[in-house]
């Protein structure tokens, strides 16, 4: 047995009132790999902030190498061995890897001597097999190099506790499995991983124990090997019962509302995010894209809505080119979007529930009158949608900002279903949300596609991609890798293209 | 030829009033702060220079006083901007009309008097009989001189120190720095001092270098030409110093072609560089197709710990 | 644990009207000890130079005949200020928009037909929103289109207007045998008149920036235009997403915003001056951006702020007999506006005096 290099003995941290995290134990041995697993809000963050000093808890302690110790900072953590990759990066775009590395390294040398420098870094990627150009900008990187050279920025300052917070989200299946195969080795060569999940498959397959965390508490520690698919579901979800709302399909679908063809669109670093894509999808049809996210998704939402420029290629709409349409004329032609940043574009955040509900329909006639507001008529506009939809209100002169995720996506929906919409594009319709209001917005998509709406609906979520789509078109480094009969096909499938396998 | 000379030798003192304050505000920048207010603390550099010049008869002292000057100044914008995390904008307009202000209001005793205590021109040893680079690089003041030294020193500084690197990394990210164990909060308060003495001295040289007098509003728009140039320059010392060379360039080409060209209202030649600041900003900045622009991406950003 | 109090600051989440204007008044207070001092700096006696402002600017029927007078050019400058800022458009250029203004209106009435009285003023007046708005929209249309940095740019027209202004004042537009910058006086029948009101004659460009001011607030509250603009200030990735054009807007408010300075122009020149003099903004379009500040871009507040603001500028002849230098209306609107930024802190944030351990 490997002795434990740390132990977390009885930690509470409260937020207020709010528990997040109760009396929980956790130990970590020396050369093992760890998996924390749990849903999101289940303090596996916060527990790993309290560890590297983000946070102090209220109650509980640590103890290292045998010694108890009190982590005052980020950077004590750091002194002390203690590192995190976080989700999003603590990366300087502009530098390169070899100097965001030193950037993070006490010992760097006044002046700076580039061939140095990147020597180091050289040395240290091959001695632990992560692949970095040392002095490639980090800007130019793929995520996956992004994320070795964070890896790389904690050995390099002798860390010798990893925690990576959910490493695998920005990954392809591909990656997802090189980058266990690196910690791996690293576990081996006498690292100790925290590896922070909520996929029941990959910490099964790549971790030593697994300790589960659920409302706060730990609810079930175990070696990987004892490790069933029904243990870690009972111990994530409880008992909890799922109710899956398959799309049964309504009776016709041959009126092609939505056609592209071969659309070719730039992302904001001027490479092309979507290449030659081509789909069509027809009224009263959920169109499901999966994908890793960041291959391409918000782009081909954002150029059927016309936030994009089509560099090549057409959009047509029921058989009307709208490629050239500005965002406003293809509003009027009825395509209704709903995005992915709820409170950046979506919703204005400083502005009151009536505001935001006029955001595209304020010059039209049931609102406003020679370019005055009709207040009143919005207002009672607001009050119904609100009855109908079940919407819980913060007040109706407050900001829609403080209103819950779940509300504030349900306004957006109110107020984009409200204009009677040929097409519907929908980004992570359920991301962030708990399962009540998710459900909901589900429901609310599937009463529009019955009602004839097609509805593109991009999720990274296989589950709800499977039980509400009739077919599903999977984005890969922007190519539309198959289009395929979600009633025909199977998760490995799905999951293979997204990983970038070609489909025989 | 001598009107070559002197046009040259013209564009290197223009070139070398706006480059303090140019210098000053791209480490500033590229800490990730915008200092909208260079004009305001140019005159008041310009006047606090003179004021005690015209006291003290003593250059040495009248500078110290100047770089004072710089750092109260400094030092009140980023209380404003770093610890109160004020809207950056805001507070360099406010510095502007205090610096406009305030320099009129305390220099107004000693106003259009002549001081007759400059930095005079100190022709080098050697160099200076060069044929003409001579008198135009080598035959200047000493603030001149301490330019030539100054600009290799700040480009050296940015890419090839450790400090220089954290100055890099502070204007794209400062939460990064924060989280090796960086004090975020005094390196913006340091390179903010550092950049208000700069374009303190930039003031001070128009009145104690270029010129002998002190005016109300002197500048004339120097502060928000070294503002421009520090975007046009992509933030880097040597483009910088090419861009105030092209103006000074510009600038004493119309002053001196006005003495050939009687028939044309004087005026025209004194609004080229304005109108060259529009055209070359136009051109540098424009985006006219979507480009990687080397903008510090935190820039006029406040930093907020607990917004991470 | 220790029982040691701990000062620390959290933010507000609501703000309240009252709040705001105490702070500021507190501000503006500190602001005027600050200033005193620096009165006192200069040999003067603070408290003798803020009685005589006091007595003979703020609270004579005269003093505030005048003060209402010089307010009129810094109201319009106010109001246009305060509505790009309202857009997160820096534009200090109200200085420029202003001479370019009173160019075209002087244009007209120098060399334009023979029209007077209340045609010819209006005529005039639109003259000078033209020439404002024109002057704006020529930095505004880089900024909408390929997004050029306003603050520069507007800033360098000023000093261009400024210099085709002193141009045409000592050149070809100057009045015969005067040796001083000035045109001839524009025809009486084109005067802003003014009314008696009680013993206090007041100019009907005050109505008229009430009315415009009332305009602007209206159009903030109850037009789809104003929608829009409110949009775009607060989220400009949901007007795109909205097909609201922010290029469109831009231009909009950047030439309405240059019209409302040309249009201080025409009240300098129809209301105050009745002539144009070679340096007729003197620092109006500056003034502007720190009373646009000090009203919280709120268009009535500009009113009253820049009716105060007319009498600090008063003010200056008044103290320079005692010993004041003439700067002393600009400094102190830069030593208040310094004051004001910081006050502001303590509006988005409060003092919490928190016990170690109970946090």
């Amino acid at each position: 047995m490997k002795e434990p290099i740390l132990e977390m003995r009885n930690i509470t941290k409260k937020f207020g009132k709010v528990v997040a995290n109760e009396d929980v134990n956790l130990t970590l041995n020396e050369g093992e790999i760890h998996a924390l697993l749990g849903e999101n809000g289940a303090g596996k963050s916060t527990l790993m902030n309290v560890l590297t000093g983000i946070y102090k808890p209220n109650s509980g302690a640590i103890y290292y190498k045998g010694n108890k110790v009190k982590i005052k900072s980020p950077r004590h953590a750091v002194d002390l061995g203690i590192g995190m990759v976080h989700q999003h990066f603590h990366l300087i775009p502009t530098l390169s890897a070899a100097e965001n590395v030193f950037l993070y390294t006490p010992s760097c040398k006044r002046v700076l001597h580039k061939k140095e420098m990147e020597d180091a870094i050289e040395n240290c990627s091959k001695e632990f097999h992560l692949d970095v150009d040392p002095s490639a900008k980090i800007w130019q990187m793929s995520v996956g190099e992004q994320q070795r050279v964070e890896i790389i920025k904690l050995l390099y300052r002798g860390a010798d506790i990893l925690i990576l917070d959910e490493p695998s989200a920005v990954l392809t299946a591909q990656e997802a499995v090189e980058m266990f195969k690196n910690l791996r080795k690293m576990a081996e060569s006498g690292k100790s991983v925290v590896v922070i999940s909520h996929k029941m498959n990959e910490v099964m397959q790549f971790a030593d124990r697994i300790t589960v965390l659920k409302g706060g508490k730990v609810e079930d520690t175990m070696l990987a090997e004892e490790a069933t698919v029904e243990r870690l579901t009972k111990a994530v979800v409880g008992d909890r019962e799922f109710v899956p709302q398959t799309n049964e399909g309504s009776a016709k679908k041959e009126q092609v509302v939505l056609e592209m063809k071969d659309v070719v669109v730039k992302n904001d670093k001027g490479l092309n995010a979507l290449k030659n894509v081509s789909l069509n999808i027809h009224a009263g049809e959920i169109f499901g894209i999966a994908g890793v996210a960041g291959n391409g998704q918000k782009e081909l939402a954002e150029v059927i809505a016309g936030l994009r420029k089509a560099e090549e290629g057409t959009i047509f709409l029921n058989g009307e080119d709208v490629t050239k349409l500005s965002v406003k004329e293809r509003i009027r032609k009825k395509i209704a979007f709903i995005p992915e940043d709820r409170l950046t574009m979506g919703l204005v955040p400083g502005m009151t529930m009536d505001e935001n509900r006029v955001l595209k329909q304020y010059n039209e006639q049931q609102f406003s009158k020679h370019g005055i507001l009709k207040k009143k008529a919005i207002s009672d506009a607001v009050d119904a949608e609100i009855e109908r939809h079940e919407i819980k209100i913060v007040g109706k002169s407050a900001p829609v900002s403080l209103m819950s995720g779940g509300n504030q996506q349900k306004l957006i929906i109110a107020r984009e279903i409200s204009g009677e919409p040929t097409l519907l594009i929908c980004a992570y319709p359920s991301r962030g949300l708990d399962m009540g209001a998710a459900e909901a917005v589900r429901q609310i998509l599937l009463e529009q596609c019955k009602k004839g709406v097609a509805v593109l609906m991009i999720s990274e979520e296989l589950d709800e991609l499977f039980q509400m789509s009739d077919r599903i078109g999977v984005l890969c480094d922007g190519e539309m890798m198959a289009i395929l009969d979600s009633h025909e096909t199977d998760y490995e499938t799905v999951g293979r293209l997204m990983s970038g396998e070609r489909y025989e | 030829m001598n009107l070559i000379v002197a046009i040259l030798s013209g564009a290197v003192v223009y070139a070398v009033s706006v480059l303090y304050a140019g210098i000053g505000e791209t480490f500033t920048e590229r800490s990730g702060v915008m200092n909208l207010g260079v004009e305001g603390i140019m005159l008041m550099g310009a006047m606090s220079g003179c004021v005690t010049a015209f006291h003290t008869r003593n250059l040495a002292l009248a500078m110290l006083i100047v770089i004072l000057t710089g750092a109260v100044l400094g030092l009140i914008f980023a209380f404003l901007t770093v610890t109160l995390q004020s809207d950056q904008t805001v507070c360099g307009m406010a510095m502007l009309i205090l610096g406009t202000g305030l320099s009129g209001f305390l220099g107004e005793d000693i106003a259009s008097k002549p001081i007759n205590l400059k930095f005079t021109k100190i022709p080098l040893p050697v160099l200076s009989e060069i044929p003409i680079i001579g008198d135009i690089l080598f035959n200047q003041n000493l603030l001149v001189y301490i330019m030539y030294l100054l600009l290799p020193l700040a480009t050296f500084y940015i890419y090839k120190t450790r400090w220089g690197l954290k100055l890099r990394a502070l204007g794209e990210n400062p939460a990064v720095l924060d989280a090796a164990g960086e004090n975020v909060f005094a390196m913006r308060y340091g390179y903010i001092v550092f950049g208000t003495t700069m374009m303190a001295i930039s003031g001070a040289f128009v009145s104690l270098a270029q010129t002998n007098v002190w005016q109300e509003g002197m500048t004339a728009g120097k502060g928000w030409i070294a503002f421009a140039l520090v975007a046009f320059s992509s933030w880097n010392p040597a483009t910088l110093a090419l861009g105030a060379l092209l103006f000074g360039f510009i600038s004493n080409l119309g002053s001196n072609l006005q003495i050939y060209l009687p028939g044309v209202p004087t005026e025209i030649f004194s609004a080229m560089p304005y109108v060259a600041t529009i055209v070359v900003l136009i051109i540098s900045t424009g985006n006219f197709r979507k480009k990687h622009t080397a903008e510090p991406a935190a820039l006029a950003k406040a930093y907020d710990r607990e917004s991470r | 644990m220790s029982a040691m109090n701990k000062f620390r600051f959290e933010k507000r989440e609501k703000q309240s009207a009252l709040r705001t204007l105490i702070i500021t008044a507190v501000s503006v207070l500190l602001a005027l000890v600050c200033c005193g001092i620096l009165i006192f700096s200069v040999g003067s006696k603070p408290l003798k130079v803020y009685e005589t402002m006091l007595t003979q600017v703020f609270l004579s029927p005269t003093g505030i005949k005048n003060m209402l007078r010089s307010s009129l050019p810094l109201m319009f400058c106010g109001l246009g200020v305060a509505l790009t800022f309202k857009m997160n458009l820096n534009n200090i250029g109200a200085e420029g928009q202003y001479a370019a203004g009173v160019i075209a209106g002087g244009a007209f009435v120098l060399f334009g037909p023979d029209i007077e009285g209340v045609p010819g003023m209006i005529i005039t007046a639109l003259c000078c929103f033209l020439g404002g708005a024109i002057w704006a929209l020529i930095c505004a249309i880089p900024k909408a289109y390929w997004g050029v940095n306003e603050s520069i740019t507007t800033l360098m027209m000023n000093y261009i207007a400024l210099m085709i202004l002193a141009y045409l004042c000592l050149g070809p537009w100057k009045m015969p045998r005067q040796n001083t910058g000035m045109t001839e006086r524009i025809p009486r029948s084109m005067d802003i008149p003014e009314i008696m009101i009680g013993d206090i004659q007041i100019s009907v460009g005050v109505f008229i920036g009430i009315i415009v001011a009332a305009l602007i607030y209206c159009a903030y509250k109850y037009t789809t235009g104003g929608y829009q603009l409110t949009v775009i200030s607060k989220s400009p990735k949901s007007a795109q997403y909205a097909g609201i054009s922010i290029k469109k807007n831009i231009l909009m408010v950047m030439s309405l915003s240059g019209g409302l300075a040309g249009l201080a122009g025409f009240m300098q020149y129809a209301g105050v001056a009745h002539r144009i003099v070679e340096n007729m903004p003197n620092n109006a379009g500056y003034t502007a951006i720190v009373i646009a500040y000090l009203s919280r871009l709120n268009p009535f507040t500009v009113v009253v702020v820049s009716i105060l603001f007319g009498g600090l500028q008063n003010s200056t002849a008044y103290v320079q007999s005692l010993g004041v230098p003439s700067q002393i209306a600009t400094m102190m609107q830069g030593v208040i506006m310094i004051f004001v930024i910081a006050g502001d802190f303590f509006q988005r944030y409060r003092l919490v005096i928190a016990k170690e351990g109970k946090a």
